[in-house]
């Protein structure tokens, strides 16, 4: 059996905080996407440039220095803001960044920006018909929304979706760096003490490659719900 | 030169952290991030192109050793194979006494195998795509020819796939690009590495990292418009026509 010095239970919860970690950014990530993806289709011009300025520049610039701008840089500015506060209007708040939360956040804003390019694409797949026919039996927005855009943009959008989440299941490594023990973090520190890189960092990859095995299973059965009434004929 | 340093000087004259000093530490990051970048690309990219006809053979033990290489390494991340060369190089038997360990006590070399060994798993995959849609009659046309299959490869199949590739490997570029952002981890004075210094000598996250931020936006255009120059020249006969 492979000797885990004891670091078993801790590799563990990094396990679990990865899990965490990346299943709350990516709900934020679908929900800013959605947003972006509907900003950047609106005819208003300044919210199709917002919308555009986003994409742009959260996809030129690297993960992780976004990540430590945030970090870092959403301390400082959360102290300026508290500190105006209480000199303005006597406000005493103290507001900690705590590091799961700017991961959340961060990785969140991130791949909001590729979801909201995936959304925009496959919003603009639908048929236009679909949506005029909607229109037409007298439903709102809302209900052409739920009931006719987002069913079908869904089939299109699912593979750009699962790729981004195994992007994003990826970058959550990178919160190691910012001081959080996801699993990254916790073998890093157990091949230092140990000195056994091999077997620690093998294993955070093996748990990473069984994630990432099981998303593309349930991925797989998402798109056979969403493919109903276009699947192949068999 | 002379009279651009005092020139710069003069510019920065009212500015405490951006001396020509930090400056300088900026300039030495660009060089080492586009030096690491360039070279596991260029390496990655000569590693790919066999991986990927390898990758269409029709022996199980030449396809399923490249399918396991590309799997494990489009995985994991990239973070994780970076720990696992830079810590793991140190414990392989006796390679402290060798000529080697020259080399791999920097970080710079272990870096440089992680980042190629896995741009060139997302390259090969790239490239399979590419060489897998090639057309059929082209192949058929190239048998009818009586090409041999190197020849076919190189004369027919590989030219058209390479063209059909480079959408894709551009943003492969790009992610690259970003994640070398991840050496300055194992202690490289890269882009970001130099941007961590200047952040923790000045305590001052928004210009060290709004302007590191800067100049990676500006890299990442300029492969953005090589690629699309690219595109516009070598894939001008894709265009519909009339234009």
């Amino acid at each position: 059996m492979i000797d885990l010095h004891g670091y078993g239970p801790r590799l563990f919860e990094g396990a679990m905080i990865t899990i965490q970690l990346g299943l709350l950014s990516l709900i934020l990530s679908l929900v800013l996407g959605l947003l972006t993806a509907s900003a950047k289709m609106s005819r208003s011009w300044a919210l199709h440039r917002i919308g555009t300025l986003y994409t742009t520049i959260i996809r030129g610039v690297p993960d992780l220095v976004l990540m430590m701008l945030l970090f870092f840089g959403g301390q400082i500015g959360i102290n300026q803001v508290t500190d105006w506060l209480y000199y303005q209007f006597d406000i005493d708040i103290f507001i900690n960044v705590n590091e799961f939360v700017a991961g959340v956040l961060t990785i969140g804003l991130i791949f909001g920006a590729y979801m909201g390019e995936t959304f925009r694409g496959a919003f603009m797949a639908v048929d236009n018909g679909q949506i005029e026919a909607g229109r037409a039996y007298g439903m709102s927005n809302w209900l052409v929304f739920r009931r006719i855009r987002f069913p079908q943009m869904m089939r299109h959008a699912l593979p750009g979706l699962s790729n981004n989440w195994m992007v994003l299941l990826k970058t959550t490594a990178l919160v190691s760096v910012i001081g959080l023990s996801d699993m990254v973090r916790v073998a890093a520190e157990a091949s230092k003490a140990t000195r056994e890189p091999f077997t620690f960092m093998l294993i955070v990859a093996g748990i990473y490659l069984l994630i990432a095995c099981v998303s593309e299973w349930g991925f797989a059965r998402l798109q056979k719900r969403y493919d109903v009434g276009f699947g192949e004929t068999n | 030169m002379e009279s651009l340093t005092t020139w710069i000087e003069g510019l920065l004259a009212n500015n405490d952290i951006f001396t020509l000093q930090t400056l300088s530490y900026y300039g030495e990051g660009l060089t080492t991030t586009v030096q690491l970048v360039f070279l596991s690309l260029i390496i990655g990219l000569i590693l790919a192109v066999p991986l990927a006809i390898g990758r269409g053979s029709k022996h199980q033990w030449i396809k399923m050793p490249i399918f396991f290489y590309c799997y494990v390494f489009r995985g994991t991340p990239l973070l994780v194979q970076l720990y696992l060369i830079y810590y793991g190089v140190v414990f392989i038997e006796g390679i402290q006494d060798t000529w080697l360990w020259v080399i791999l006590e920097k970080p710079f070399v272990p870096a440089l195998i992680a980042f190629t060994l896995n741009t060139a798993a997302y390259t090969t995959e790239i490239f399979r795509g590419a060489i897998k849609s090639t057309a059929r009659g082209e192949i058929e046309a190239a048998r009818a020819y009586g090409m041999s299959w190197w020849l076919m490869m190189r004369r027919i199949v590989l030219p058209s796939a390479f063209r059909r590739a480079l959408p894709a490997y551009g943003n492969e570029v790009i992610f690259m690009l970003h994640a070398s952002a991840i050496a300055s981890v194992v202690t490289i004075m890269d882009l970001t590495g130099a941007a961590r210094f200047v952040y923790a000598r000045f305590y001052a996250p928004f210009d060290a990292f709004l302007f590191v931020a800067a100049i990676y936006l500006c890299l990442t255009f300029s492969i953005l418009y090589l690629f699309r120059y690219l595109e516009k020249r070598l894939l001008a006969h894709l265009k519909p026509s009339g234009q």
